[in-house]
């Protein structure tokens, strides 16, 4: 049984096979570094926003945000 | 506000550069004198004209920021110009590679074309250490802009000069792809469409992230509550909308007591 991958024809990947490969390895490599910068900034959105929603969370309690002087007084 | 459409837009990104390949790889010809080498055009050339473009339309951002001081033209303005730097790198590292296999030697200083463009990027390599420079958000994006323009400008009178020099080894492209044959006239156009909607894609990526940490931020100081002193801003070379002009605006409307 052939595979659908056997059916492409080949690439003539001889002498100047490595440059081509060189040059498009390259551009995924810069796209991939900014994709991974990205995802880094949105962790840190992420986290940040888990702050911000313990921060209302601990507004919405009974006795208020611990440490703050109206909730004691 | 940035992150409307943001799904569709990296789909029809994967699927067009996922086409661009497919027909780079076994739909193009080979051609007579390069063979396998000229596939790396499909991507260095798309690469370079597109961060050409994003330099101008850089520049065209920061005029619309001058114009209505709004800081969000200023920060349409920093991404699109620190994106087509990212391209523009990628140009460089391409047709170096290419130059390796074509000529045998990864840089000729004698080549008009590869120096003006190294000269571009290096120009605008000083955008992000000028704005980086200026503490002031007002002034680093008056600054900014002001730069842009200039630079911008810089870009196409740079590129006529260097069609009015007579020796070179690089090909010309526009201008002579009605040359090509149409297959790879057609996969030209298919991979310059592709790469054009990655770097717009990247641009609305990059424009949201920016704008959710901003968002966030000012709701981190309402929670902190308004009585308390806010943070000062750190630092940054990248813009931060409201940060300016809004507290320029804010004084205006204050009838100016500060003066």
């Amino acid at each position: 049984m052939n595979l659908p991958l056997a059916e492409i024809p080949a690439l003539p990947l001889h002498t100047a096979g490595k440059y081509v490969a060189a040059a498009y390895i390259v551009a995924f490599v810069v796209v991939l570094i900014y994709v991974a910068i990205m995802a880094i900034r949105l962790g840190r959105i992420e986290r940040e926003l888990g702050e911000l929603l313990e921060l209302t969370e601990d507004d919405q309690l009974p006795g208020g945000r611990p440490g703050d002087p109206k909730a004691t007084a | 506000m940035y992150g409307r459409g943001l799904r569709a837009l990296s789909i029809s990104t994967v699927v067009a550069v996922a086409a661009a390949l497919t027909l780079v790889f076994f739909y193009a010809p080979l051609e007579a004198e390069q063979g396998f080498l000229q596939k790396i055009f499909y991507l260095h050339v798309p690469l370079a004209i597109i961060s050409l473009c994003g330099f101008v339309v850089g520049g065209v951002f920061a005029i619309a920021y001058l114009r209505t001081r709004d800081s969000r033209w200023d920060l349409r303005s920093y991404v699109t110009i620190h994106m087509s730097l990212i391209f523009a790198l990628a140009t460089l590292i391409t047709g170096s590679i290419w130059a390796k296999g074509s000529w045998g030697h990864w840089w000729v200083w004698s080549e008009p074309t590869l120096v003006s463009f190294l000269i571009v990027f290096l120009l605008y390599a000083t955008y992000q250490p000028l704005r980086f420079s200026i503490e002031d958000p007002e002034r680093q994006a008056r600054y900014a802009s002001v730069f842009a323009i200039t630079a911008g400008a810089f870009v196409p009178a740079n590129f006529i000069a260097v069609r009015l020099s007579t020796q070179y080894l690089h090909p010309r492209v526009l201008g002579s792809t009605s040359n090509l044959p149409g297959p790879m006239a057609l996969t030209f156009l298919v991979a310059l469409g592709a790469w054009t909607l990655l770097f717009v894609t990247l641009c609305k990526y990059e424009l949201t992230a920016k704008h959710a940490r901003f968002q966030l931020r000012a709701l981190r100081r309402r929670l902190a509550g308004e009585q308390s002193r806010p943070a000062p801003r750190r630092r940054s070379a990248a813009p931060e909308p409201g940060a300016g002009p809004a507290k320029l605006g804010a004084r205006v409307a204050g009838g100016g007591a500060s003066s």
